[in-house]
């Protein structure tokens, strides 16, 4: 493949990658997610193949593996285009008749299609699947309609026009302005305003900046990052490429897990496509920009996630946090200014370029706009990740999509942001998803990890387990953090086994209190919200394990 | 060097472009506690001893003095109620571990830290690092480094650069707030140094 070199040869090599593409062609996108590959996805795929083979249909059917589906619940998912009919839970045995009876015969096999568990109800196609019904899919839609590896895949879904268009159409400053005006807020956690950031590393003096696309995704139950940056790599990196255009960066790093060989596989893909196509590297699209990209792995600790960290492993230092008195986006990787976005905040990018801002703000709520990847979790029916806008309730979350509490079990509690973040009881189901509202109950978005707790749950536990992981992640550098976390970890463990003393509560109080106030980063700084929300809205638990205790009836046993 | 003046709990003092508030706090003879800060080595941040009240541009915030830079019209507070009460739990964490340091004790008594409010788990070592810092830093050896993470984070010497660089350095010893370092060379020199590198060894 020669190097595209201008906007007008770009668009010609899609209309030729799109020319040779019958719509009406039958293809099959077989789901190759992280859910799915745990459920042997892997010999679906390949009895896909063999069977093709068989009946010598090559020429004739596609046979697609793509990124997750996000309905991992159900998985192995398979969808048959062009009618979009889903079969859910797919084995290799049934194969050979979706096959015959659905590619070439154009029949819905009854038996693979979803059934609604509680109305009994059939539903042949995605877009009547509640799971999908409910949701807004801007980010994750693709990952059904491209193979990972094809980068003329993302072409067909008009991938890297909204570089094309910022490199031709637009200044630098034009697509900062872009951005500012959607209000785009950081997926990572602390939705800060991506605009912002990018405006301080623009104006920050120094030749050399970097760009930085944070694909650690520490926080427990946050999966969707994996989804979007294993299902469309090539998202990601449109996104960064004009980020990096906006900033004046001419050096990016994606920073990611190193468990995950499917995820860097699709990364090294995406990139050497992407040099091949001259879409990076030294002037990209003749546009004279260049822009380079290297991979870095993480060494498996969850610190390493957080901002200053990343940045010092990724100059090949130990990933222990440092005080940010300056921003990274002034002074990041060598001191340099350096801007750090999540996977689906850079994500989002290519799209406010392509659409426009007005477009995009046209979603969400007043201070969160467009939508917000979520990952369900816990005692909940539907398993997997759904893309809704910003606005949509915890309850149509919960129950539209999520399918509710399994086993006729009542809902206990919602937990946002893994284990810094917090959690908030039924009656705040009907709070809209948005930074702001959840930030202000004390259950800050953080990824957009939902673990979803029933009845059963004992809140005391849940912290205990949140303190016990901080106390093993924290890097151990800074004594509020460190001992802090040590501390209230004994004392929520006592609390738990029944062991509570007198006083407790109010000694937790206080050692928050500290921790929050002095530590050095964010882990340690929030390290308590787990706890402190628990304390908000299920203080009497704490209460009821202490008052055991205080009975000397009890005492005896 | 441009001069930047600040305000310290009242007092005007003259500080250069780049001090941190602890440099300048010194310079001026304003006393702020530390743990693992030390003049010849690179300011680390971790004890958070040193944390102060700052006021700048109508935004207060808690610091650590030793890494906190120096700007126009830096307002500091070296105390506060908040301010001690962060520094009297710090102490009773590290008093949990190492209840018999005199450093400890002294500030102790001026923050009023009870030494048995926490459960005491006597490691001893209370991991300011000025040992892992001064070998990496000043004699360039890493002869002595962290391992793990979390409250599981240790120092440790190792074994096959401390058996050739400490016997005659040992210039870290002293620097120890909690004299665990001396215990955790003569354990490393007993069980891990092979038996032509120990000095018992070399003598005869």
């Amino acid at each position: 493949m020669p190097r595209i070199n201008s906007a007008s040869e770009l668009e010609e090599l899609r209309k030729r990658v799109l020319s040779k593409r019958d719509p009406d062609k039958p293809s099959t996108a077989i789901c190759a997610g992280m859910g799915c590959l745990g459920l042997s996805n892997g010999r679906i795929i390949s009895a896909f193949e063999k069977e093709v083979d068989k009946k010598d249909l090559k020429a004739k059917v596609d046979i697609r593996a793509t990124g997750c589906h996000g309905y991992c619940e159900k998985g192995p998912v398979v969808v048959i285009y062009p009618e979009e009919i889903c079969y859910v839970e797919v084995t290799p045995k049934d194969v050979p008749e979706i096959v015959s009876q659905t590619v070439l015969g154009k029949k819905v096999i009854d038996r693979l299609i979803f059934t609604d568990p509680d109305t009994g109800k059939k539903a042949a196609h995605q877009s009547e699947i509640p799971f999908y019904k409910n949701q807004m899919r801007h980010l994750i839609g693709n990952n059904a309609k491209i193979d990972p590896r094809s980068i003329d895949d993302y072409l067909a879904v008009s991938g890297y026009s909204a570089l094309s268009k910022s490199l031709f159409e637009m200044s630098p400053e034009k697509v900062l302005e872009e951005i500012k005006k959607a209000s785009l807020r950081g997926r990572g956690g602390g939705g800060f305003p991506a605009g912002r950031k990018w405006e301080t590393a623009r104006n920050a003096p120094g030749k050399e900046k970097y760009v930085i696309v944070n694909g650690h995704e520490g926080e427990l139950g946050a999966f969707m990052d994996r989804a979007i940056l294993t299902g469309n790599p090539h998202s990601v990196l449109e996104g960064l490429i004009i980020g990096a255009y906006a900033i004046g960066s001419h050096q990016g790093f994606i920073y990611t897990r190193h468990d995950t060989p499917q995820l860097k596989n699709n990364i090294d893909m995406a990139l050497a496509k992407a040099e091949e196509y001259g879409l990076l590297g030294e002037n990209i699209l003749g546009s004279g920009f260049d822009f380079n990209v290297e991979v870095h792995l993480d060494i498996g600790i969850f610190v390493s996630g957080e901002s200053s960290a990343l940045m010092r492993s990724i100059e090949g230092n130990p990933p222990e946090p440092r005080p940010k008195y300056i921003r990274t986006s002034v002074s990041g990787i060598w001191g340099k200014p350096s801007v750090l976005n999540n996977v689906e905040t850079w994500a989002n990018v290519p799209l406010i370029i392509d659409k426009g801002s007005d477009w995009y703000t046209s979603t969400g709520t007043e201070r969160s706009k467009g939508t917000k990847l979520v990952t369900l979790s816990g005692n909940i029916v539907n398993t997997g990740i759904a893309e809704v806008p910003f606005g949509t309730t915890i309850r149509e979350i919960v129950y539209g999509i999520g399918g509710g509490i399994p086993k006729g079990k009542k809902l206990k509690a919602v937990h946002f942001g893994g284990p810094m973040g917090g959690s908030i009881p039924e009656s705040l189901l009907d709070t809209p998803l948005d930074f702001d509202e959840l930030a202000k109950l004390g259950a800050p978005i953080g990824a957009g990890s939902m673990l979803v707790l029933d009845e059963d749950t004992n809140m005391v536990d849940v912290t205990r387990y949140f303190l016990d992981f901080l106390s093993n992640e924290s890097c151990g550098k800074c004594v509020p953090c460190r001992e802090g976390i040590r501390q209230m970890l004994k004392i929520v463990t006592n609390i738990g086994d029944g062991k509570g003393r007198e006083g407790d509560i109010e000694l937790l109080e206080e050692i928050s209190e500290v921790t929050g106030a002095a530590s050095l980063c964010a882990l340690g700084k929030t390290a308590a919200d787990p706890l402190l929300s628990t304390l908000r809205y299920f203080r009497d638990e704490y209460g009821a394990n202490i008052e055991k205790v205080k009975s000397p009836a009890e005492k005896r046993d | 060097m441009n001069e930047i003046i600040i305000q310290i709990d009242g007092k005007e003092v003259k500080a250069a472009e780049g001090m941190t508030i602890l440099e300048a706090a010194q310079k001026a003879d304003i006393f702020i506690p530390t743990v693992c800060h030390h003049e010849k080595l690179e300011p680390f941040g971790a004890c958070r001893m040193c944390t102060v009240k700052v006021e700048v541009r109508g935004w207060t915030n808690l610091v650590a003095a030793c890494l906190y830079p120096v700007e126009k019209d830096l307002v500091v507070k070296t105390r506060s109620e908040k301010v001690d009460k962060i520094r009297k739990m710090i102490l009773e964490f590290l008093l949990a571990h190492a209840p018999y340091s005199p450093q400890l004790q002294e500030l102790a008594q001026e923050y009023g830290a009870d030494q048995d409010r926490f459960e005491k788990e006597s490691s001893f070592c209370v991991l300011c690092g000025l040992c892992v810092r001064y070998c990496a830093e000043v004699k360039k050896k890493n002869a002595v480094g962290y391992v793990d993470c979390g409250a599981r984070r240790e120092i440790r010497f190792i074994p096959e650069i401390a058996a050739k660089e400490c016997i005659d350095c040992k210039e870290c010893f002293e620097l120890c707030p909690t004299s665990f370092l001396q215990a955790a060379f003569v354990l490393t020199e007993s069980f891990a140094f092979s038996r032509d590198s120990s000095p018992t060894a070399l003598k005869k």
